[in-house]
């Protein structure tokens, strides 16, 4: 094997690589976006009632809180195992997958905006006669706009890293052209491209969404929102 | 369901334990494996974070490497050390490992000790403590519920991590899942899943039940109040 390794000559960053392989590489990179965008939509979708519901009732934010730290623990490995038999070899086991661990990130962020809100604000509101509704929306959820894009950042680049773990149902986006690279030889080319790839999408997501923060909450410009 | 039948078959069969590379030797492994790379990693990130934590100074050094660490794929760096005269296998993946415990330990210990109450400080300088005291007398025992927050999610992180090292060629816990799903043998794809979970949530409790023995009288409300710093699903 190791012979193998390095008989020939196996650069770090090939050109001829990268030309002859760029379609291969933008179709992973493409796969790797869908994966991100779509299991971290999933999750703000069922993330963001699961907060409102939990902010009414202690009991039921001791459930969720709970409940989100032991899919935290469970291993992305062992998570696409216990989802291989309902959804067999599919996308949508990593999407589903990558979507329970954003949920459990953004549900926490969530419900932690929300409560931050002050009960000045609240009050306030509910003097000028604000509803339920009319508070959530135009009180509650803009004041803890800063707290859900800190946890929609932290999810977003945390599914980006975790998503090539899908290569172990071939769903892997940039994961696929890592471990091919590994399985070829260990060649190197496809490793670091993929490797620098994957790093970079996580960084201009995380850049994209720290912009879009900073241009929804004008107010919160000094204070940092890490 | 019969997956799960045929999982528990399998974990029922004790050939499956014994046998020469069977689970309870891919156990011992992925402790090993996970002990060592979390013990490395206390070594080398708790003195940097005590004296950067004493002094103040590198804040912005720890919650960048916390960021960035989050950024990289644990599976890119186990692959791409597979690649470099590191190479693949036990070693490879314990030094990968402890690159990865680092950051939450450096990250919660400077915290930790960054929230030591000023006044408290002040009192102890007052009082004629040498620094290396108030070090060790004063911050050290104060910042021990931040200190085994970052130790918990380290190590939970590793036990978790430590299964991907089945795909780049290492052995862990995780050779039986990435073996049943080349086969695409439900059965032992969820009997692994389900060794793995179960050792992360383990180890989870038994560091919690830990930082509360250990830590001062208070200790019990601020390590669970404690928000988790850079913590991340692997």
């Amino acid at each position: 094997m190791t012979l193998l390794a390095t008989d020939a000559p196996n650069p770090w960053f090939s050109t001829s690589y990268l030309e002859s392989n760029y379609e291969t590489i933008l179709s992973a990179l493409r796969e790797h976006v869908i994966l991100t965008v779509v299991s971290v939509a999933l999750g703000v979708i069922v993330a963001f009632p699961l907060a409102v519901l939990a902010r009414r009732s202690r009991g039921l934010s001791a459930a969720i809180l709970g409940g989100s730290t032991i899919v935290y623990t469970i291993p992305s490995l062992a998570m696409f195992a216990f989802l291989f038999p309902f959804l067999g070899l599919t996308i949508e086991l990593v999407i589903v997958g990558l979507a329970l661990y954003s949920l459990v990130i953004l549900v926490r962020n969530f419900l932690a905006g929300l409560q931050g809100v002050p009960a000045e604000a609240r009050e306030a509101a509910l003097g000028m006669g604000y509803g339920p509704g009319r508070m959530l929306f135009q009180v509650e959820i803009p004041m803890a706009l800063p707290t859900f894009f800190a946890g929609l950042r932290i999810a977003t680049v945390s599914t980006v890293a975790l998503a090539t773990v899908g290569v172990i149902v071939g769903y892997g986006g940039l994961g696929n052209v890592l471990i091919s690279g590994f399985n070829n030889n260990f060649f190197r080319a496809p490793i670091a491209a993929a490797s620098v790839l994957t790093v970079l999408l996580a960084l201009a997501l995380d850049l994209i969404l720290a912009v879009t923060a900073r241009l929804l909450t004008p107010w919160s410009r000094g204070r940092a929102s890490v | 369901m019969s997956a799960l039948g045929d999982a528990f078959r399998y974990l029922n069969d004790p050939l499956n334990w014994t046998r020469p590379r069977g689970l309870l030797e891919l156990f011992v492994e992925h402790l090993t494996i996970s002990g060592v790379a979390v013990g490395a990693a206390a070594l080398i990130a708790l003195p940097i974070a005590i004296a950067l934590g004493h002094t103040g100074r590198g804040g912005g050094f720890t919650v960048a490497l916390s960021n960035v660490s989050r950024a990289v794929p644990t599976l890119a760096l186990l692959t791409v050390f597979a690649v470099t005269p590191i190479g693949f296998g036990n070693e490879a993946t314990t030094i990968a490992l402890t690159l990865f415990a680092i950051p939450p330990i450096l990250t919660n210990t400077y915290v930790g000790f960054r929230e030591v109450d000023r006044d408290i400080l002040e009192a102890a300088g007052a009082m004629g403590m040498s620094p290396l005291q108030l070090v060790f007398k004063v911050e050290l025992p104060l910042a021990v519920p931040a200190i085994m927050t970052g130790l918990r999610t380290s190590a939970v992180q590793v036990v978790a991590t430590a299964t991907l090292a089945a795909l780049v060629g290492g052995g862990g816990l995780g050779v039986p899942i990435a073996l049943g799903f080349g086969q695409q043998n439900e059965g032992l794809v969820l009997a692994g899943a389900l060794l793995v979970a179960l050792l992360a949530l383990l180890v989870e409790g038994v560091l919690v039940l830990l930082s509360r023995l250990v830590s001062p009288s208070s200790g019990r409300v601020s390590v669970r109040r404690r928000r988790r710093v850079a913590a991340e699903p692997l």
